[in-house]
């Protein structure tokens, strides 16, 4: 398969996102860090078929998110992110 | 194909179109997880539909083996993003690709359990008659909601419908035009997902209306 087809979206890692942020981060609004782009952190590109998740800017491309967990930790980057403007839903 | 009703211990209810996590645990401690939309509507009893990969490491478990009083471990309701609970006089528009339909059926469902008359059209494509979910329900749609569908692989003897993917010529037959400010929900594969809201996008819609959930072949 070719890895466009692998390709998901930030609603993929919302149950993720939910256990390290105790909230619903789908319908929160990011920017990257990388071309400024402004959208809800559900529409980012999502690869889960790494041994981390991996999340893309729909934009530029950048990765703005990623995150590698283990059975007793988690690692979370952020770097290619600038905020999140978290929405209670 | 099956659907399944579930019994949640402490579950808090959901909104249409948000979904779920299912954990396994194998002996030994090796954990697999996939993500299923829930197809019932708020208040509902819970109920995910899942399809059979047959090289998948979950949904032969839950189609094929799984029994009445059977346990496992559930995350959610997932998701604030594609949801939809009725508020607003926008038309809605949802599109569907295969199993894409169940996050969409939740909301036709609500619309129905809330007495909405939000005018509401589903374009919902299916590699054949017999592939089509929730079909019968879907043969008799609530006052107000339009159902189309288009069946890509083989049609019946005598069909009318659609029978090709989606395009531009069909989104511009079945979706209002962007003055009408439609909300939309778009639910399918990656490739299914950008073919039908790029098309929408040509339309005029602005990228911001459409709200899109992507699925992946992972079982």
């Amino acid at each position: 398969m070719k890895t466009e087809e692998m390709k998901l979206d930030g609603n993929a890692i919302g149950g993720l996102l939910m256990d390290i942020f105790g909230t619903d981060l789908t319908a929160s609004i990011g920017v990257c860090a990388t071309c400024g782009a402004v959208g809800h952190m559900a529409a980012v590109d999502v690869y889960v078929h790494a041994p981390g998740v991996v999340g893309r800017c729909r934009t530029c491309g950048s990765v703005m998110i990623r995150i590698v967990r283990s059975e007793t930790k988690t690692w979370l980057d952020l770097s290619g992110t600038r905020s999140i403007e978290i929405v209670e839903s | 194909m099956r659907t399944l009703v579930l019994e949640a211990d402490g579950w808090t209810g959901h909104r249409a179109g948000q979904h779920l996590d299912v954990r396994l645990t194998a002996e030994g401690g090796y954990q697999a997880e996939r993500s299923y939309s829930i197809a019932s509507a708020p208040g509902e009893p819970l109920g995910i539909t899942i399809e059979l990969l047959d090289d998948g490491e979950v949904s032969p478990y839950l189609v094929e083996e799984v029994r009445n009083g059977d346990r496992f471990e559930l995350r959610g309701p997932i998701g604030g993003y594609f949801v939809w609970d009725g508020s607003g006089d926008a038309p809605v528009l949802l599109i569907a690709g295969g199993s894409g339909v169940a996050p969409l059926m939740s909301m036709i469902r609500h619309r129905a359990a809330i007495g909405s008359r939000t005018p509401t059209r589903l374009l919902y494509s299916s590699r054949s008659w017999d592939d089509v979910i929730y079909r019968t329900e879907l043969e008799e749609p609530a006052d107000g909601l339009e159902v189309f569908h288009t069946l890509t692989r083989s049609q019946p003897p005598g069909w009318t419908g659609y029978a090709r993917r989606i395009d531009q010529e069909m989104l511009g037959e079945v979706a209002w035009p962007a003055s009408e400010e439609p909300r939309v929900f778009i639910c399918g594969s990656t490739r299914f997902v950008d073919a039908a809201a790029d098309g929408l996008v040509a339309m005029g819609y602005p990228p911001l209306s459409i709200r899109t959930e992507r699925f992946g072949a992972t079982g």
